[in-house]
C-alpha cells in the first residue's frame, strides 16, 4: 500500500515537473531529417551550428531518411509516435504530405523572417511557395556530368549526347524513374520544348519517349541514390550520368575528378522543410524558432558557401559568396547562373502529380522487358 | 608393375605436363592481358610461357627451390617494368603460382596425397575436389579482404586508384579512420551500439538461460510449443518482426512517455534494447539447451540431497558447468544486436542510431570509404569474438571429457 502511494506520488510529481517545464521552455532536443552527405553537412554548418551558438543547450540529432520521408511519416502517424521535428523533402513530397494532412500548414508572414530590406517572406520566396506546408530552402537541378577523358576532342554540349552512343560510346547512368528521363527522351526525339508535356500526356507520346529510351537501354546503368552517379563517374564506369548538380560540383571541385558539367536541359526542382503535424507544443515552439532562423536571408546565402545549390530567397542571391574551404566564387556553379541556365526545365508538379502512377507503371514494365 | 612406378615418378612430358601447365598459363595470361588491355595476346603468350616453363623447370632445373625463386624473381622484374611496384607484386604472385604448378604436375606430386591404386579419374576428382574447396574459401574471404585496403583509400570513392595499385604511399591515408573517430554522427552511433548491445545481451542471457533450464525439465507442460514460440524471432523473416515491433513498441513508448512521464530519449533506448533482447534470446536458448544435454542431472539431485535449495544449486553447481554455453550464447546475442539494422530502423529514432544504421544510411546517401573503415574495425572485433567462442567451446569439451559419467 505504502509502496503504491509513493510510486503514484513520484509519478504525479514527474508529470507535474514535465508540464511546468513545457510552460516556460521550448524542447531542447530536435530531430532533423535530411539527405545525408555534403548537403546535410552544409545545413549543419550554415543553420544548426550558428543556431546552437545562439541557443546553447539545444541538442540536434540528424536522421538521414528524407528518401522515405512520406512512408515513414505515414507509419509514424498511424502509430501515433512522431519522432521527427523537421523534415527536409523535395517539393513534390511536400505537396503529398500536405494533402494527406501529415505536414503542418505554415503562415509565411508569422512563421518566416522578413528580408533585411523589409520585403515580406511571402514576396521574398515568391512562386517557390508551392504548397501551404512547404518552406523552400534551395533550388537544385538534375543534370548530366561527363568524364572529360572519355569523350575525345568533342565534349558534349547538348543533352542529346546521352542518346548518341556512336559519338559517345560507353555506359550512361540514368535515374531509375520516368521523371526527367521521359522529358529528355522526347526533347531528343524532335519534340519542341514547349510541347513536351502535351505529348507526354498521350499514351502515344509516352510510347515515343520509351522507344527513344529503348535505343540506349543496353548502355544504361540505373541509379537510385544520389551518390551512385558520382561513384560511377569516379570509377570511369560510365561516360556520363545524371545526378544532382551539387553532387557533381563536389566530384569536380572538391574531389578533383576529371568530370565536367553538361548544364543543357537541366531540370530545376525545389527542396525545403516541412513540419510534421501532431507535434507537442514545446517541440513545435522549438521547431518554429529554429525554422525562422534557418530560413532567413543570411542563413540561406550561407548555405551556398558549402554546396552549389541556389538559395530559395531572392534577397539571398546577392549575398552568395565564395566556397568556405576552396575559396572559389560560387555564383558560376549555381544552376541558376545565366551561363548555366540557357536551356532549362522546371519540374512540372501538376503534370507529375496527375500522371506519375500511370507513367511509373509503364516505365517499370518497360524496364523489366 | 615396374611400368606403373615409372609412370608415377615421371608423368608424360609432352602428352600431359606441357598441355596442363600451358593451360594454366593460358588462364593466367588471359587475366593479366585483361588488366593490360590485350586479353588475346596475354592468352597466347601465357600458354607459350606456361608450356616452356613446364619443360625448362622439370628438365633443366632439378633444384626446386632455386627454380621457383628464379621464376618468381623474373616475373616480378617483368611486372615491375610494366606496372611499377604493384606490377611487381602481381608478377611475383603469378610466378609463384605457375612455378609451383609446373613442379607439382611435372614431378607427379599431385599423386602423393591419393592411394597408389587410384585411377586417373579418381585422382582428377580428388584434386578438383581440393580445388573446389579452395575456391569456396577464396570466394568467402575475398569480399572481406577487398574492403580492408580500400578503407585506406586517399580518395572519397570506393575505387582502387592508380596510386593505390602502384603501392604509392600518396594513394593511402588514414583519413577515413580519422573521420570515423571525429564525426559526431559516427561517434553517436558507436556510443549507442556500445550501450544497446551489452544491455540487450544481459537481458537475453538472463531470460534465455532461465528459459532453457526450465524447458529442459521433463515435467514442464507444453515444452515444444513454448520452445517454438521463443525461437520464432530467429525464424520469422526479420522485416515482419520489425513491422510488428514498430507498432507494438510505439504504443508501449507512448504509454511510457505519456503516462509515466519518462523522457523521449530514455524511452527510445528502452524500446530498441527490448527489441534486440527478443532477437538475442533464441541464440541463448539454443546454445544453453545444447550444453544442458551434456549436463549430469544426478548432480542437482546430489546437491538437493545435501540440503542445497534450487537457487544455490543453480549458482554453485549448474551454472559453472554450463557457463561456456551461456557465454557463447551471449556472444551470439551481442553480435545480433551489434549487427542488426532492420529492427533498429523501424523501432529506433535517430537519437538511437547504431553503427549498422549509420553504415546503411551512409551507403545509400553518400558512398564514403568511412563505411569501409568502420567495416574493417567491425571485422576485427567479430574475429576476436568468434575466436573467443571457439576457445570456450574447446574448454567446454575438455571439461565435459573430464566430468564424471
Amino acid at each position: 500500500m505504502k509502496l503504491t502511494k509513493t510510486l503514484l506520488a513520484t509519478t504525479a510529481l514527474t508529470v507535474a515537473a514535465g508540464s511546468a517545464m513545457a510552460e516556460s521552455h521550448m524542447a531542447s532536443d530536435m530531430t532533423l531529417v535530411s539527405w545525408g552527405g555534403a548537403y546535410q553537412s552544409s545545413q549543419q554548418k550554415a543553420y544548426v551550428e550558428p543556431y546552437q551558438a545562439n541557443n546553447p543547450g539545444v541538442n540536434v540529432v540528424w536522421d538521414e531518411s528524407s528518401n522515405e520521408a512520406v512512408a515513414k511519416l505515414r507509419a509514424m502517424n498511424e502509430a501515433g509516435n512522431i519522432t521527427w521535428d523537421l523534415v527536409d523533402v523535395v517539393a513534390s513530397d511536400a505537396i503529398r504530405l500536405c494533402d494527406e494532412g501529415l505536414a503542418m500548414e505554415i503562415d509565411p508572414e508569422a512563421d518566416l523572417a522578413a528580408a533585411p530590406d523589409g520585403t515580406s517572406a511571402e514576396d521574398d520566396f515568391g512562386d517557390l511557395l508551392v504548397s501551404d506546408c512547404f518552406i523552400p530552402q534551395i533550388v537544385y537541378s538534375t543534370t548530366f556530368g561527363y568524364r572529360t577523358d572519355m569523350v575525345g576532342d568533342t565534349p558534349p554540349t547538348s543533352v542529346c549526347a546521352v542518346f548518341d552512343t556512336e559519338a559517345y560510346p560507353g555506359k550512361r547512368a540514368l535515374e531509375k524513374r520516368p521523371i526527367n528521363n521521359m522529358e529528355w527522351a522526347l526533347l531528343c526525339d524532335g519534340v519542341a520544348k514547349e510541347d513536351v508535356y502535351d505529348v507526354l500526356e498521350t499514351p502515344e507520346g509516352q510510347d515515343q519517349a520509351l522507344a527513344k529510351l529503348d535505343t540506349i537501354k543496353d548502355d544504361v546503368i540505373w541509379w537510385s541514390a544520389g551518390a551512385d552517379t558520382p561513384q560511377l563517374l569516379a570509377d570511369g564506369e560510365v561516360v556520363m550520368g545524371s545526378t544532382y548538380n551539387g553532387r557533381l560540383f563536389s566530384v569536380i571541385e572538391e574531389q578533383d575528378q576529371p568530370v565536367a558539367m553538361l548544364w543543357d536541359a537541366q531540370v530545376f526542382d525545389l527542396d525545403g522543410w516541412i513540419i510534421p503535424a501532431g507535434l507537442s507544443d514545446e517541440r513545435l515552439a522549438r521547431v518554429k524558432d529554429f525554422v525562422k532562423f534557418a530560413t532567413d536571408t543570411q542563413r540561406l546565402a550561407d548555405q551556398a558557401k558549402y554546396i552549389s545549390y541556389g538559395p530559395a530567397r531572392q534577397s539571398s542571391a546577392p549575398l552568395v559568396g565564395q566556397h568556405a574551404e576552396l575559396g572559389i566564387d560560387m555564383a558560376p556553379h549555381m544552376p541558376t547562373d545565366p551561363n548555366n541556365a540557357t536551356n532549362t526545365f522546371l519540374y512540372n508538379y501538376e503534370f507529375w502529380a496527375d500522371y506519375r502512377d500511370d507513367i511509373d507503371a509503364k516505365f517499370q514494365a518497360w524496364l523489366a522487358q | 608393375m615396374s611400368d606403373l612406378s615409372v609412370n608415377k615418378g615421371q608423368p608424360n612430358m609432352s602428352g600431359f605436363v606441357v598441355p596442363v601447365v600451358g593451360g594454366l598459363g593460358l588462364i593466367l595470361g588471359f587475366l593479366t592481358g585483361n588488366v593490360v588491355g590485350a586479353p588475346l595476346v596475354g592468352l597466347l603468350l601465357g600458354a607459350v610461357i606456361g608450356a616452356v616453363l613446364a619443360v625448362v623447370l622439370n628438365r633443366m632445373v632439378p633444384n626446386k627451390a632455386m627454380g621457383r625463386w628464379a621464376v618468381i624473381l623474373g616475373f616480378a622484374v617483368i611486372g615491375f617494368l610494366f606496372g611499377g611496384l604493384g606490377g611487381a607484386v602481381g608478377g611475383a604472385l603469378i610466378g609463384a603460382i605457375i612455378s609451383w604448378f609446373a613442379y607439382w604436375i611435372g614431378r607427379g606430386t599431385y599423386r602423393k596425397s591419393v592411394p597408389i591404386y587410384y585411377t586417373r579419374g579418381q585422382t582428377l576428382w580428388w584434386n578438383s575436389f581440393l580445388f573446389v574447396c579452395g575456391a569456396i574459401f577464396v570466394f568467402l574471404i575475398t569480399p572481406i579482404l577487398v574492403v580492408l585496403p580500400l578503407s585506406f583509400n586517399a580518395e572519397d570513392f570506393f575505387t582502387f586508384t592508380p596510386e593505390m595499385l602502384r603501392l604509392d604511399p600518396e594513394g593511402y591515408s588514414l583519413k577515413h579512420y580519422r573521420d570515423f573517430f571525429q564525426t559526431d554522427d559516427w561517434q553517436l552511433a558507436l556510443k549507442n551500439s556500445l550501450v544497446i548491445a551489452p544491455i540487450a545481451t544481459i537481458i537475453s542471457v538472463s531470460l534465455g538461460t532461465l528459459a532453457a533450464i526450465g524447458l529442459s525439465q521433463s515435467h514442464v507442460p507444453f515444452r515444444r510449443p513454448i520452445m517454438a514460440i521463443l525461437i520464432s524471432p530467429m525464424i520469422v523473416p526479420l522485416i515482419i518482426s520489425a513491422t510488428g515491433m514498430f507498432f507494438f513498441y510505439s504504443t508501449l513508448g507512448n504509454f511510457l512517455e505519456g503516462s509515466l512521464g519518462m523522457s523521449k530519449s530514455l524511452v527510445g533506448y528502452i524500446k530498441v534494447i527490448l527489441a534486440h533482447a527478443v532477437l538475442g534470446i533464441p541464440f541463448v536458448i539454443i546454445t544453453v539447451t545444447a550444453t544442458l544435454v551434456g549436463f549430469d542431472r544426478s548432480l542437482t539431485r546430489a546437491a538437493a540431497n545435501m540440503g542445497a535449495d534450487p537457487v544455490t544449486t543453480f549458482f554453485r553447481v549448474q551454472m559453472p558447468l554450463i557457463l561456456p554455453g551461456v557465454i557463447s550464447g551471449g556472444l551470439f546475442a551481442f553480435i545480433t544486436s551489434f549487427d542488426e539494422v532492420v529492427v533498429v530502423l523501424f523501432v529506433g529514432s535517430a537519437a538511437q542510431k547504431t553503427l549498422p544504421w549509420q553504415m546503411f544510411i551512409g551507403l545509400r546517401e553518400q558512398i564514403s570509404p568511412t563505411i569501409l573503415a568502420v567495416a574493417t574495425i567491425l571485422v576485427v572485433i567479430s574475429i576476436g569474438l568468434l575466436a573467443t567462442v571457439e576457445l570456450l567451446r574447446r574448454r567446454s569439451e575438455r571439461l565435459r571429457g573430464m566430468s564424471p559419467g
